[in-house]
């Protein structure tokens, strides 16, 4: 009985990892056929990237704060009183490679990939995607690829402009609030950290904008039974997406080299 | 006759247990208008979206000009589409788009005409299902007849070969209803379309069609001029066309 249980869980995983797969790879193929939805494509620009940018500032402000809080306290309390400047360092790589793409992509995940999985899930239950279809418009390459092309380029700027925020709100907390040498701190930082740091960042909002962008539209493609559906359908991309993003971000971080020096 | 325009051969289509479609045949002649009556959830929908390749059967050919759509891949399949038009049941407009660029978008990309062209075109459009003044609200601003209409407008704006109708009198007053049979009878005087019309408007189908097919079961079990219909010896076929709650018909 369990077994049973257990391989129907098994099965369905896989086969919903199949429909991933495969709309990821329909996506691709169709964005290099014409015509290329421009409009959409802005739109979505506009949508994913403009539109989070005050989540984005709040959450990568206060991520920024309590981390140099903790790390400021640690020095403080392991190593001992005037070690607190040693922290800027460990505060710049552990946010640009650690904390501000996981709040970016989960933010991401929360804002957008649930729009793009009601939207396009009303969009199905309605018949518009039908309705594309009959007007000559490819439904993937009308609603998907703009979406996935948009979340490929946003989710990395946002996450960059989030490691600005963040880093100076460690500098903030240590520097302005608790008054650690300021000189000391700054050395420090620009001491350890490189562009590599951001680079891995970088690499892995890429990564999560990809699977923010499939997974709501899949969810979205494949959603049924009316308002209920697409409520569900909303929900489950955005448990789905934030899940793996969290997954796909300790295999990255294992994987992908500490330095480049 | 005409030729044959479209001819569907022992279509089958089933959603997991559920049958809908059991061995549909029926061929549709060039510039005829055929009327599909049935039952509520009988499978008319699910027809028409073969016809034009949005869904496809789980066995049988559907053949549109001789080609077998069945065998097409998607990419083919969205080019055949420049000749159809569809009129969807619930009108299907896409709600973020005004009403204009709903008329406009079958002809942004299946013609090569101009802006100020498409204009005109979407102006003359919505005149023909008797609209004006509408074109840059949203959807969610129209009643439910106007919707229909609109959805009307987007399918016939450019021009299509073959015009596919779900229900496109349901939810309109008898006056505009009777326009729209108007309507779908001048196309296909003017433009030679060939229509294919599912509704359950018994006084719409005996004024706009050539010939009625009845899907019952799955099945088309009669095809005829409206006269041999309303004069067919089969009881199912009778029950239906006169409305009767009692008869060889029992689930609904
Ligand atoms: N996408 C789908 N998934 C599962 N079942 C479906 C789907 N589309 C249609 N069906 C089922 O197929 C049957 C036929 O549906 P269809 O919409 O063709 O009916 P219909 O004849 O058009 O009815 P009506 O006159 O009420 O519009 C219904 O029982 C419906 O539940
Ligand atoms: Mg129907």
């Amino acid at each position: 009985m369990t077994r049973q249980v257990l391989g129907a869980v098994f099965e369905n995983f896989f086969f919903e990892l199949g429909q991933v797969f495969e709309l990821g790879w329909q996506a691709f193929k169709s964005i290099f056929k014409k015509p290329f939805e421009k409009a959409n494509f802005l739109q979505q620009l506009e949508e994913v990237g403009v539109n989070s940018l005050l989540v984005v500032s709040l959450t990568a402000a206060f991520g920024g704060l309590v981390f140099g809080l903790q790390t400021y306290l640690a020095f403080h309390r392991y190593i001992g009183p005037g070690s607190e400047s040693q922290g800027g360092p460990i505060i710049a790589v552990g946010l640009c490679r650690e904390l501000v793409p996981i709040l970016v992509g989960l933010m991401v995940a929360g804002r957008v990939g649930s729009a793009m999985a009601a939207e396009i899930g009303t969009m199905k239950i309605t018949e518009q995607i039908d309705a594309l279809f009959s007007l000559g418009a490819h439904p993937v390459r009308y609603l998907v690829v703009p979406r996935v092309l948009a979340s490929l380029i946003m989710v990395p700027i946002l996450t960059l402009y989030g490691d600005v925020i963040a880093i100076f709100g460690g500098f903030a907390y240590n520097v302005l609030l608790m008054k650690v040498n300021k000189t000391l701190y700054v050395q420090n930082t620009l001491k350890y950290f490189e562009i590599w740091d951001v680079s891995v960042g970088l690499i892995k909002a890429l990564i999560f904008g990809l699977v923010i962008a499939v997974v709501g539209c899949w969810q979205g493609m494949t959603a049924e039974g009316g308002a209920e559906g697409v409520g569900r359908a909303t929900t489950k991309s955005v448990v789905v997406a934030s899940i793996a993003i969290l997954i796909l971000n300790f295999f990255l971080s294992k994987v992908l080299p500490s330095t480049l020096r | 006759m005409n030729k044959i325009k479209i001819q569907l051969s022992d279509v089958h289509k089933s959603f997991g247990q559920k049958q809908v479609l059991r061995g549909v045949d029926l061929d549709i002649y060039e510039n005829e208008t055929i009327v599909i009556i049935g039952q509520s959830g009988s499978g008319k929908s699910v027809l028409l979206k073969h016809i034009i390749g949005i869904m496809k059967p789980d066995r049988g050919h559907i053949y549109v000009d001789g080609q077998d759509i069945t065998q097409l891949s998607e990419e083919e399949l969205m080019k055949l589409s420049r000749k159809f038009g569809m009129l969807f049941q619930g009108a299907a407009l896409f709600d973020s788009l005004t009403v204009a660029e709903n008329v406009a978008f079958g002809l942004r990309r299946h013609t090569n005409l101009s802006e100020e062209e498409i204009q005109q075109v979407v102006k003359a459009s919505l005149e023909r299902v008797g609209l004006r003044g509408v074109e840059n609200l949203l959807p969610y601003e129209l009643s439910g007849g106007m919707k229909k209409r609109v959805g009307l407008a987007r399918a016939i704006a450019y021009n299509p070969e073959i015009i596919l109708y779900d229900e496109p009198t349901t939810g309109l007053d008898p006056i505009r209803a009777d326009a729209i049979n108007e309507l779908i009878l001048q196309l296909k005087k003017d433009l030679c379309v060939t229509s294919v019309v599912i509704t359950h408007d018994m006084n719409s189908t005996y004024k706009i069609a050539d010939r009625i097919a009845m899907l019952y079961d799955g099945r088309i079990i009669e095809v005829g001029t409206p006269e041999e219909i309303r004069n067919s010896s089969n009881p199912v076929v009778q029950q239906f066309i006169n409305g009767r709650a009692t008869g060889p018909i029992e689930e609904w």
